[in-house]
């Protein structure tokens, strides 16, 4: 009879007949709970230690000052222009397997290298700019570079690399603002004893626009560009397809020809490239400062982009959003000071809402896990 | 020449240089010996930086109402709490750790610093407790047994990590799970678990140091206090070759480089810039890396999440 043929599957729940509609909504509740909880953790902080202001002002401040108040959508895209480009770099190395969390340095080192290049040589404005930026994306890339070499010819972990190289980076750039044949501006226009480099010949600064009363540096259209660019490499190229395969699943990336280290260096120069570039906008861009290096320029940017794009769980559109949301936070918390409310709420705020984002991939993961050992478990 | 041998002459026979590299290295001993169990259950730990700093606000939070030993144990407890969350999540729900580590890093910091920028805790330094006969020996004495007492408590701590990793079953079971997590997951071993377990050890470990560093060095909480340590304790157990000497071994040289800072200025050279120095631990675990990487044997299993079926 029908015990010929044999039913493969118990009474476990068949894996592929979830209905789309639950598992949606199971994604959707799962990632509203979190955000929620997220929010929240904030609020209850400024509730019980701070006497200065409820939850509720700090959010609203936090809204007005990143898109509410004239002027300042223009500045919040000015600021996610480099939280942008360093989440790209991030995606790629990151869907090549590699985990680069050096990006603050790598930023640092192409800012440092840009302003040098843009500060010595001569020629026209448009053109000096581009070399110099070029020169920051070099820096940036060869920094990276160094840990990708290490890591595929004496198999030195990359993270811990990058990391060091971060601290080396920031004394590196240190070191040159102090001294007057690298970084230093000359005494005359500066105050004693500060340290900051000459600042941009203004003919060298990424050109603004204005819209609405809104002014933004053009590099947020370069950023969405490079964005929309490495979205189509990335998923729709031979060399996009082999980067991800060695992400996945180094053997069979091997097994196919896919060189490890030439893709590997690769994909960490390139992201070391995006940081530095970001470092060069930042610098020429105009939002951080007045065109010129100073002490701690890095000002935290690298690891926004960083963790933006961790938020993003490497979507290179996605990540559009995800770094205006972050670059809102920053110009948002600005206006805190006049609540009288620490504006690190904003790192608070930034840091919970990561957490929280972490957590549905995870628990789904873990889930889809479960339930897939307890059909085989139940079968055998 | 001359003249350089004597200036280095100079620095290395005065006292002062190797108290505050003492200083500086205990707060990186209790937090690398933290980060020792943890890397060889398996787990690079990188939110060390903080839990140490969450300790050591508690610590200026503790010492107000509870005294220094109230203070240590608050921030123990804070370790811990952060600890947890790495933890739970790297090894309950499988995030990646070094995500979770950065992101508490920062997290972390921001609380600490919103905390303070709204009502800044009142704490201070503990006296110096001078061990007699021993605080005598020449230049070495004073480091050792001539400073705020809090520093004597690592003394018992770093031979309690060699006992618990290598003679104890719960330290076989650690190291088994580092080398071979699915073998060890097979003979009956609950692999997160202990990594988890390990992960608590850890928060505890950079709690107090965190604490310890509040008492010892500064008094006056800031959260810049911490200040990438974190990041060199974790530089010193890889440059150790995850050894627990090594590890010791590494601490004291990064301390010794870290008191330079201070040192050489205030004996009045002008030899190197502070940067160089700054950044020298970083330098030297990455040139260590470079040339013993292939002959240095890590855990097998570093940095490798354990789940289940999946190799």
């Amino acid at each position: 009879m029908s015990n010929l043929v044999e039913t493969p599957h118990s009474d476990a729940e068949p894996l592929g007949e979830r209905s789309k509609m639950a598992s949606v909504s199971e994604v959707v509740t799962l990632y509203a709970i979190c955000l929620f909880v997220a929010l929240a953790l904030a609020a209850v902080l400024v509730e019980f230690a701070s006497d200065k202001g409820s939850w509720t002002t700090v959010y609203t401040v936090i809204l007005d000052g990143a898109v509410r108040k004239p002027g300042r959508w223009g500045l919040t895209l000015g600021i996610a222009a480099p939280i942008l480009l360093v989440g790209l770099g991030t995606i790629v190395s990151g869907r090549a397997g590699l985990v680069n969390i050096g990006q603050e340095g790598q930023l640092v080192i192409g800012a440092g290298v840009a302003t040098y290049v843009g500060t010595r040589i001569g020629g026209p404005g448009p053109l000096a700019l581009v070399v110099m930026l070029a020169c920051g994306v070099v820096g940036g890339a060869l920094w990276a570079g160094i840990a990708g070499a290490l890591r595929f010819w004496r198999s030195v972990p990359e993270v811990l690399t990058t990391l060091l190289m971060g601290a080396i980076a920031a004394n590196l750039v240190g070191w040159g603002l102090r001294n007057r044949f690298l970084l230093l501006a000359p005494p005359e226009g500066r105050a004693n004893r500060n340290q900051v480099s000459e600042s941009l010949a203004t003919d060298r600064r990424i050109p603004r626009v204005e819209i609405f009363g809104n002014e933004f540096p053009l590099s947020i259209v370069l950023g969405i560009a490079l964005a929309i660019i490495v979205w189509l490499v990335l998923g729709r190229t031979v060399v996009g397809f082999r980067l991800r395969m060695l992400g996945r699943n180094v053997r069979t990336a091997h097994r196919s020809g896919v060189n490890e280290k030439r893709y590997g260096i690769g994909a960490m120069l390139v992201s070391g490239g995006f940081a530095g570039l970001a470092g060069g906008v930042m610098l020429a861009g105009g939002d951080f400062g007045d065109y010129q290096l100073v002490a701690n320029f890095g000002a935290g940017i690298g690891f926004a982009g960083l963790l933006a794009a961790l938020v993003a769980r490497q979507r290179a559109l996605l990540l559009v959003f995800i770094a205006f949301l972050f670059a809102g936070l920053r110009t948002g918390s600005g206006f805190l000071r006049a609540t009288g409310v620490s504006a690190r709420i904003a790192d608070v705020v930034q840091g919970t809402l990561v957490l929280a984002m972490l957590l549905p991939p995870a628990i789904l993961y873990m889930r889809a896990r479960r339930r897939v050992i307890a059909a085989t478990s139940a079968r055998t | 020449m001359g003249n350089f041998l004597s200036a280095l002459a100079d620095i290395f026979s005065n006292e002062s240089l190797y108290r505050n590299a003492m200083i500086v290295a205990v707060v990186l001993l209790f937090a690398a010996s933290g980060e020792l169990v943890a890397e060889k259950a398996g787990t690079i730990n990188i939110s060390l930086e903080a839990m140490m700093l969450a300790g050591a606000y508690a610590a200026a939070v503790g010492q107000g109402r509870f005294g220094v030993w109230g203070g240590l144990l608050m921030a123990a407890a804070a370790g811990l709490v952060v600890s947890a969350v790495q933890a739970n999540m790297s090894h309950r729900l499988a995030a990646d750790q070094f995500v979770v580590g950065l992101v508490l890093n920062v997290l972390v910091l921001g609380i600490v610093g919103f905390l303070v920028g709204s009502n800044e805790p009142a704490s201070h330094v503990v006296d110096r407790l001078k061990v007699p006969v021993l605080s005598d020996i020449p230049l070495v004495g004073p480091a050792l047994f001539d400073q705020p007492w809090v520093l004597y408590l690592i003394y018992p701590v770093v031979p309690a990590i060699w006992f618990l990793l290598y003679r104890t079953r719960w330290g076989l079971e650690v190291r088994a799970i580092g080398e071979d997590p699915n073998a060890s997951d097979v003979s009956g071993l609950s692999v997160n678990k202990l990594r988890r377990q390990t992960i608590y050890l850890t928060g505890m470990l950079c709690g107090v140091a965190g604490g310890y560093f509040l008492y010892a060095r500064s008094g006056r909480f800031e959260d810049s206090l911490i200040g990438g340590r974190g990041y060199i304790a974790i530089a010193a157990v890889i440059f150790g070759g995850w050894t627990l000497k090594g590890s010791v071994a590494g601490c004291l040289i990064f301390g010794l480089v870290g008191s330079f800072v201070l040192t050489i200025p205030s004996l009045g050279y002008q030899a190197i810039d502070p940067a160089f120095l700054a950044m020298a631990p970083s330098v030297v675990t990455i040139a260590a890396m470079t040339i013993f990487a292939k002959r240095v044997r890590q855990p097998a299993a570093l940095a490798r999440p354990f789940i289940r079926g999946l190799k």
